[in-house]
């Protein structure tokens, strides 16, 4: 079993048309440092120059928002699928 | 009391309905808050009328005056919601919709005389949201309320929804809501954890940064300033994504004990029973969420009937949240 992280259709120019990465590490912070040095110019959009994750970007573990799950530091573990989603406005609007 | 001397009267004091026999967990009670029962049908009955009792008090709208009007992005609850409130008080009403909206929205806008601006449906609400505000910069003379950045959208719940909810489930443990401006989440949230300091706030999400293709850069996203001013990072438990299959599955189950709820309901439910499942087993709880609207509107979609994967598909092109 791997780590499957799935690319939004705004950021795979930047992973050269990628929709699915395999991921590597075991939290969501190193799996997603690991994309941006495979994949540089998708760094920007991953991370602030802080190295805070991206306002506009929401990262799921499952469907689950990492941000509530201890952010950067979230475990990620073989077979977990990682959705990258863009911030959009939402819903029941 | 039942003899009312305005349709405006009828909005709130939704019925509280015990769905725990959909939970997947023995000890976890489920209740379903019946927001379709709002007279335009939707929990955006209160977020109108909250808006516009808003602006009559600062003077932005004059009731009775004629010749004004008003302009608001929306994917249609809220527009519609708008059109019947601003029907009954004499207010011309222009909606921002953008175009993949099912049938049944649009028509229930022109019930209530709304005018219809579309919006590329690629861009979903976020290009709805973006021409509203070009629009409403280029005609000043427009009221625009902006729902999600006017404090009376989380206001409506916080003063409405909010004591409902502990009104009929005092013993309350989790509020499962689904995020759109953030309006129910933030204003039920805040009022909640005020009261029942330990309660749990999840949002449920449909994946809709997937479906917006018209997205030209991760720069173009949006955070509503509802959540933001309301400190929606920290207010907030749990996120979570529901996909249209988990939704439309939930919705047909919901089919089941009786109730006939709108897409987004379904997803909600899915995510209630997913909170339902992380309780350990003989441990009480009481789960409260929001049966945002009815199935009226969705029956176009064939979301009951037709073979489901036919609808899921169907569902990924238009905007049910």
């Amino acid at each position: 079993m791997a780590i499957t992280v799935r690319i939004p259709t705004v950021l795979r120019p930047a992973t050269g048309g990628q929709a699915v990465i395999e991921g590597e590490g075991t939290t969501i912070g190193a799996v997603l440092g690991r994309i941006a040095t495979d994949h540089p110019g998708v760094k920007p959009q991953l991370f602030h120059d802080d190295g805070a994750l991206h306002k506009f970007l929401n990262v799921y573990i499952n469907d689950d928002d990492v941000r509530y799950l201890g952010g950067l530091e979230a475990p990620v573990a073989d077979g977990d699928e990682i959705t990258l989603l863009p911030a959009v406005a939402g819903g029941a609007v | 009391m039942t003899r009312y001397a305005s349709v405006l009267d009828l909005i709130g004091n939704t019925p509280m309905i015990d769905a725990s026999a959909l939970s997947p967990n023995p000890s976890v009670k489920i209740w379903v808050k019946l927001e379709g029962r709002n007279p335009a049908g939707s929990v955006k009955d209160r977020v109108a009328y909250s808006l516009v009792a808003a602006a009559e008090a600062d003077g932005r709208l004059i009731p009775g005056q004629p010749g004004q009007t008003l302009i608001e992005p929306s994917s249609g609850n809220t527009g519609i919601a708008l059109a019947m409130v601003c029907r009954l008080k004499g207010y011309h009403l222009k909606v921002v919709l953008p175009s993949n909206v099912s049938p049944e929205r649009r028509q229930l806008l022109e019930v209530w005389g709304a005018e219809i601006i579309d919006s590329p449906g690629s861009e979903g609400s976020n290009g709805a949201v973006r021409k509203a505000q070009q629009l409403a910069a280029e005609n000043p003379a427009w009221v625009f309320l902006y729902q999600y950045a006017n404090p009376a959208n989380p206001l409506a719940h916080y003063t409405t929804t909010g004591p409902e909810i502990i009104a009929d489930v005092p013993e309350i443990t989790h509020f499962v809501a689904g995020l759109g401006t953030s309006g129910t989440l933030m204003g039920v949230g805040r009022f909640l954890k005020e009261r029942v300091p330990d309660v749990k706030i999840w949002a449920i999400e449909p994946p809709s940064g997937e479906m917006v293709d018209g997205l030209r850069s991760l720069d173009d996203g949006y955070i509503p300033p509802v959540f933001t001013d309301n400190d929606g990072a920290h207010l907030l438990d749990r996120r979570v994504v529901v996909r249209p299959k988990e939704s439309l599955e939930w919705v047909r189950r919901m089919s089941e004990i009786g109730l006939f709820v709108g897409i987004s309901s379904g997803a909600i439910l899915a995510g209630a029973v997913k909170c339902a499942m992380t309780i350990p087993e003989g441990e009480s709880a009481h789960i409260v969420t929001i049966a945002c609207d009815d199935g009226w509107k969705y029956l176009s979609t064939g979301a009951w009937t037709d073979d489901l994967d036919d609808v899921v598909e169907r569902a990924k092109r238009i905007i049910y949240f």
